[in-house]
């Protein structure tokens, strides 16, 4: 059994160390956000905050995972009550196809919770790990900008 | 003796050594050059070259940066500097530098306006460049795009912050002529060692260094430490438990995946991608140069490498992190080993080395990606395995590897590493 | 040597699919009677109301697309999928404005064989002009029936009745709901050819900018996407796919991995191999191992990716005549000659493909991100062995497909396991690798262009001809299948079709829209695929504008006419010549930022000459030492007609910007004869954050009251023209082979 402590909750799971989190988080626990893009830590969208750091869940083995705190996109709030972030992508339609941004907003939170106030080139640096094919990355970058614009607090 | 011939012979020793102070740690300036210089095609293709050879990018181009402009930090045992600006800019750069400004800079570490360079800048090689390579560079890099920035200061650790004292350092290493041609050498072997000795400066890296940063001449290519990395010695590699033959290393010196070995990562990635822009013969000279140097220490070989037969508890939890982690590009049924034939992690030569340095750190620092060409991308685990999985992952490897010689400072090791970071 | 080709005589203009004649009619404005688009077309469907607009002409009834009831209020269908775009918000805009209610009160489903019409493919950028057509008018036509239903009811005139959300009110202030009005009318009638007239100033939701209905939930971790499918007791595949195109299965150890953790189950048929077991990761391993023992045959060798142009014109090819006007003159000094090529692309969709599938009680129900439910729903059927009607597709979003990708496969991945194993819902994944190996591609292709000038400096003599493969391999029969071809008793794939001007295949915007008197477009139609294509977002018109652009920028130079003015003295077309100016005007054309290696690049394009028009001026920076390419500035200018949502418009704009930008510097499948090396994204890079254009700037010219004309693919082709216009400003260098920058590109500049 291995216990995992996901957005606050604990869940114990029947599963082995080498299961990556990514199959955890949505089989076992049922949770949407990270998603399968390559499973080779290619494109993160699988990226979750495990200890406040961005990682490929697809990477991440579970036995790794003893004492740490994940967190995912679910846990920066929800349709009706966004967190800064997700409302920022709603108001800049961040989206096209979308399958991308669940990454993209783990990734940002996780730069703006270390550094509020990141300039232009900081951000589409730290950025780099995610991949988006649809070429949404001029609103992307836009909504994580009114986030900072407004302050940076995530 | 009188007190005044003491006084007098005192001032006098004071006043010589003064003086000989003042003519070891004082340079003149070389006046600006004023006029631009219009090279033609085939002096920059060949100033191109030498460039390349020289690796100037790789440090002189920070990440981000323009090329050329500097601004890379370098750490070294007595503080960090920052590369300064070779773009021909009139301030900022070298712009108003002459031919014979540059040639003393790359000869003896000494910058147009005099003061001395440090030889984190290894002029101690270039100075063994032809004075054709040294005009043809200079022409190249007068034809780079010129760019206004300045380096931040440097952080250099008293007293090397007093830059003449690199002149007394200069003394114990500095020299040797520009290089001549071996008779008994072939054209290859002979270019070959122009490269290797010269503008690529190898032994910098894969020499041990003494406690000033000199290269230790008695142990010259027997390896080194770089930026956390090892650099491997380089003698005896068609000797060795896992040898090297020719075709193998101009693939792992052109970034290329080395058949049996792997491919360059970390300090090594840029170097092997400024040695594929040169012609094809280029690499080969310097493989079949690195090739024939001989090992000069008379240590016992290694006994050959074994595959465990029975896993510790570590190592078995290292495979299942490997299942978890790692086998999705490393498994043995993955595209990348079946589609391009890459050696299973086992037979690579950074898990056979003596040291797991160069394992972990590749675990840790991933090799980077890039949008226009293909690479050996690898992500950076550093913050999703902590310290023992680094650990349990290196045991598995070096178990399934050559478990009759397990590496026995492997937490030691991780930790400083990431101690450094 | 080019082998012999047949010349197809298009002067009856029809194509024969299957053994049944499809005609069909694009109401695209100046086209009364076009051709059958193969691409969007139905495929056996009968055009039962030819002079119906939009789909109205393949589903006459309005009962098809809009029901009301009291149960569950007002339902509105489409044949069309939500692929990211965003059209399933923009075609409820339309619904709702003109049935006149807000949004929130319609249940808007999108396609599945068992409710909605039939509405072929959602591609070709022909959802809003079809669907969004179709709709616009029916929505409209219900709407005025429930009105004349209230209106007799009450024994009134219907111009003084009002509406409000879904309530019809009378002068007098009586009241029925819509629900009510309907029980005196009978929706299952043809639609009209005459709709209610509402002028574009009186909209209140077309032209507006409705906020998508699908992205609070796409960043908040709700159910979204096929991937997300959670079904009782379902079960997780993964596929085995063969090293390689005719690899044949030798041997496997099938005992081994039926003995694998998770319950797992080797399906096998022929060459055709999955796995299945209750957990995922459990099937991923099991996948591992598949892989890791199955033994095969070695495949067709792979073709030579140094002389792919070459051997495309030497593989048996179809020639097709696609334009033709006046008479050539021979070559002279105002000639302009260039051989332009481009490699093979992937799609790339950031999600590999993944279909759900659960054969039950004799229904075979499949969840799939295909852009075309019926097809895939007859292809599975005969692939399968069940009657049609025993098969249902119903559409589930994945990530953004542009195209022809993988998801049709994996469906038939996921029919396939779930025929094996029944009762059971499965679930298959494609890996990264699978989809990057075997998704149908964008064929590489080979444009060799003539054009010369009059003494006058005008454009005079225009010679085109192209070579490239299939861009609509689509799911005309089972063996369009991937995963047919590999069972037991394979099959085979119906004959390659390419689609008919005006809409294009290959020859997709190949005949420029300037103003030529001599001309002569061919399109060559390989025959053979060195690899399988299909289509992928705009087909050939990425190529065709791109040479075309540049060689009008060539000759404007050698006419000294500045390239914007060049372009103008060649267009009539009013629309044409508004999103030129407005570029220019905008950019301030043609101002130059300063500094080494900038340059600026301008390029025009009608998407099919039919469709939405596009104008792009590009600036950017080389570095000439490294090759970097820095774009720092895009401006665009576009016409797609009324315009539905504008933030909608503006985000496939832009995100079209950014992709052709990838394409067009830094993208091509790798391969050689030991293998294709671009299974991953390390060996297919494409642009991220750090390439991203400085600036993206886009103005869109609404044209409210004028008929929808489609967006979603009409800058692929201007921005890939505009870059290589920009970097011949830049650098002297004239590069007219695709992709433009991949590192070492720069080795031809000299200094």
């Amino acid at each position: 059994m291995i216990t995992l402590d996901i957005n606050g909750k604990t869940h114990e799971l029947d599963i082995a160390d080498d299961m990556p989190l990514l199959y955890a988080l949505r089989n076992q626990v049922g949770l949407n956000g990270a998603k399968y893009g390559c499973g080779l830590g290619q494109c993160g969208a699988c990226t979750v905050l495990v200890n406040d750091k961005p990682v490929f869940s697809c990477l991440t083995p579970c036995g790794t995972l003893a004492g740490k705190s994940v967190r995912t996109v679910e846990s920066l709030g929800s349709a009706d009550q966004p967190g800064p972030l997700q409302k920022a992508f709603i108001d800049e339609q961040a989206a096209q196809c979308g399958y991308c941004i669940a990454g993209m907003i783990v990734r940002a939170q996780a730069l703006l919770e270390a550094n509020p106030h990141p300039d232009d080139e900081t951000i589409r640096r730290h950025m780099a790990p995610n991949l988006c094919r649809c070429g949404t990355h001029v609103r992307i970058l836009a909504a994580i900008k009114s986030v900072v614009a407004q302050g940076g607090k995530v | 003796m009188k007190r005044k011939t003491i006084i007098g012979a005192v001032l006098a020793i004071g006043v010589v050594g003064l003086g000989f102070a003042f003519w070891m740690m004082w340079r003149p300036e070389i006046a600006p050059l004023s006029h631009p210089l219009n090279a033609g095609r085939e002096t920059l293709d060949r100033g191109r070259r030498v460039v390349e050879a020289g690796d100037c990018a790789v440090c002189h181009t920070r990440p981000g940066g323009a090329y050329m402009a500097g601004g890379l930090p370098l750490v070294t045992p007595f503080g960090t500097l920052f590369t300064t600006n070779i773009t021909p800019d009139p301030h900022s750069g070298i712009g108003q530098w002459s031919l014979d400004a540059f040639e003393r800079a790359m000869r003896e570490g000494i910058a147009r306006d005099g003061h001395f360079l440090y030889p984190a800048f290894p002029y101690v090689h270039y100075r063994k460049m032809s004075d054709a390579d040294i005009a043809d560079a200079y022409a190249f890099l007068m034809s780079v795009d010129p760019i206004k920035y300045t380096a931040p200061p440097n952080h250099m650790v008293f007293p090397m912050n007093f830059r003449p004292l690199v002149s007394f350092w200069n003394l114990l290493f500095l020299h040797g002529d520009p290089l001549e041609p071996l008779p008994n050498q072939s054209a290859q072997w002979n270019r070959g060692r122009y490269l290797v000795e010269g503008a690529g400066h190898c032994s910098s890296c894969h020499s041990p260094l003494n406690l000033i940063g000199g290269e230790k001449g008695s142990e010259l290519f027997n390896g080194g430490v770089v930026d956390d990395w090892t650099a491997p010695g380089l003698r005896g590699m068609t000797e060795a438990q896992h040898p090297w033959n020719e075709a193998q290393l101009v693939a792992y010196l052109t970034g290329e995946v080395a058949e049996g070995h792997g491919a360059a990562a970390g300090p090594m990635l840029p170097v092997s991608l400024s040695i594929a822009q040169l012609p094809a013969e280029d690499a080969h000279a310097i493989a079949q140069y690195i090739l024939d140097l001989k090992k000069t220490s008379s240590d016992a070989p290694s006994p050959p490498c074994t595959s465990g037969v029975k896993p510790s508890a570590r190592a078995l939890l290292g495979a299942a992190l490997f299942d978890g982690a790692c086998a999705s590009c490393h498994g043995s049924a993955a595209p990348m080993r079946v589609i391009e034939s890459r050696p299973a992690l086992a037979n690579t030569s950074a898990v056979m080395a003596d040291s797991p340095r160069n394992l972990i750190q590749t675990i840790l620092q991933g090799i980077p990606m890039s949008s226009a060409e293909s690479s050996h991308y690898m992500p950076a685990f550093a913050h999703s395995l902590d310290d023992s999985h680094v650990a349990a992952l290196a045991e598995y490897l070096r178990d399934e590897s050559c478990a009759n010689r397990p590496w026995t400072d492997l937490d030691k090791t991780i930790k400083s590493i990431r101690a450094q970071e | 040597m080019k082998s012999p080709t047949q010349n197809v005589n298009l002067s009856r203009r029809a194509f024969v699919i299957n053994g049944a004649l499809v005609m069909g009619f694009a109401m695209l404005p100046g086209i009364p009677r076009a051709l059958a688009d193969t691409e969007v077309d139905t495929l056996g469907t009968a055009i039962l109301a030819p002079d119906l607009p939009g789909s109205l002409r393949a589903t006459p009834y309005l009962d098809a697309w809009i029901r009301i009831d009291a149960k569950d209020g007002i339902t509105v269908y489409t044949g069309k999928v939500e692929l990211g775009t965003g059209v399933k918000t923009a075609l409820l805009q339309i619904a709702a404005e003109r049935l006149e209610v807000s949004p929130g009160l319609i249940r808007f489903l999108t396609a599945d064989t068992a409710l909605t019409p039939n509405e072929g493919y959602t591609a070709g950028s022909h959802t809003i002009v079809d669907s969004g057509t179709a709709l616009f008018n029916a929505a409209a036509q219900v709407r005025q029936l429930l009105l004349e239903s209230a209106a007799r009811q009450w024994q009134t005139s219907i111009d003084s009745l009002t509406t409000r959300e879904a309530v019809i009110y009378d002068a007098q202030g009586r009241s029925i709901t819509y629900a009510q009005a309907v029980v005196g009318v009978q929706l299952h009638r043809f639609a009209s050819t005459n709709s209610p007239f509402k002028p574009a100033s009186s909209f209140t939701l077309i032209g507006k900018s409705l906020p998508r209905l699908d992205i609070p939930a796409k960043v908040s971790g709700g159910a979204a996407y096929v991937q997300d499918m959670r079904l009782p007791d379902m079960l997780h595949a993964r596929v085995i796919r063969p090293p390689r195109r005719g690899s044949r299965l030798l041997e496997i150890d099938e005992a081994a991995l039926n003995k694998l953790p998770g319950g797992v189950k080797l399906v096998r048929n022929g060459s055709y191999l999955a796995v299945v077991a209750t957990d995922e990761w459990l099937a991923v391993k099991a996948m591992r191992e598949g892989y890791a023992t199955a033994h095969w045959t070695e495949g067709n060798p792979l073709p030579d990716s140094a002389h792919i142009h070459q051997l495309l014109t030497e593989l048996p090819a179809r020639r097709y005549p696609v334009s033709a006007k006046g008479n050539i003159a021979q070559p002279g000094p105002r000639t302009y000659k260039a051989r332009v090529t481009k490699q093979y692309l992937m799609h790339g969709s950031i999600g590999p493909s993944c279909a759900v599938a659960w054969f039950k009680d004799g229904t075979l129900t499949v969840w799939t991100h295909t852009q075309g439910v019926y097809p895939l729903r007859a292809g599975i059927a005969e692939m399968v062995g069940l009657p049609v009607a025993q098969v249902r597709c119903i559409h589930a979003e994945g990530s953004g497909c542009y195209g022809h990708n993988g998801a049709d496969d994996a469906a038939a991945d996921a029919a396939l396991i779930a025929m094996a194993i029944p009762g059971k819902p499965i679930r298959v994944q494609w890996m990264r690798e699978q989809e990057n190996l075997w998704e149908p591609y964008s064929s590489a292709m080979l444009a060799e262009v003539e054009a010369g000038l009059d003494d006058s400096g005008r454009l005079r003599d225009w010679k085109y001809e192209l070579w490239s493969t299939p861009h609509n391999e689509r799911i005309v029969n089972a063996g369009r299948l991937l995963p047919a071809w590999l069972l037991a008793t394979p099959f085979t794939p119906a004959p390659s079709v390419p689609i008919a001007q005006p809409e294009g295949d290959g020859d997709r915007n190949a005949v420029p829209l300037y103003e030529i008197p001599n001309l002569k477009v061919d399109l060559n139609f390989v025959l053979t695929m060195p690899f399988r294509t299909s289509a992928m977002r705009s087909l050939g018109a990425h190529i065709n504008v791109f040479a075309i652009e540049s060689t009008v920028d060539e000759l404007a130079a050698r006419a000294t006419v500045d390239p914007v003015q060049f372009r103008l003295h060649h267009l009539s077309d009013p629309r044409a010549r508004a999103v030129v100016e407005r570029v220019a005007a905008e950019f301030r054309w043609p101002q130059k930022a300063t500094g080494p290696g900038s340059g600026i690049g301008f390029a025009f394009a009608r998407y099919k000459n039919i469709m939405g028009y596009c104008a792009i001026a590009v600036q950017l920076h080389v570095q000439r030492q490294t090759g970097q390419v820095t774009i720092d500035r895009v401006v665009a200018a576009v016409d797609v007609g009324q315009i539905v949502s504008p933030d909608g418009l503006l985000n496939q704009i832009q995100g079209g910007i950014v992709q052709s930008a990838s394409w067009t510097l830094y993208e091509r499948i790798l391969y050689d004869a030991s293998g294709m090396h671009s299974f991953d994204w390390s060996g297919y890079p494409i642009m991220r954050f750090a390439d991203l254009p400085q600036q993206v700037e886009v103005h869109m010219i609404d044209q409210p009251d004028l008929p929808f004309l489609g967006a979603a693919e009409i800058v692929q082709g201007p921005m890939a023209a505009a870059l290589g216009n920009a970097i011949n400003d830049a650098t002297g260098k004239r590069l007219l082979n695709l992709p433009l920058a991949r590192r070492g590109w720069q080795d031809a500049l000299g200094s």
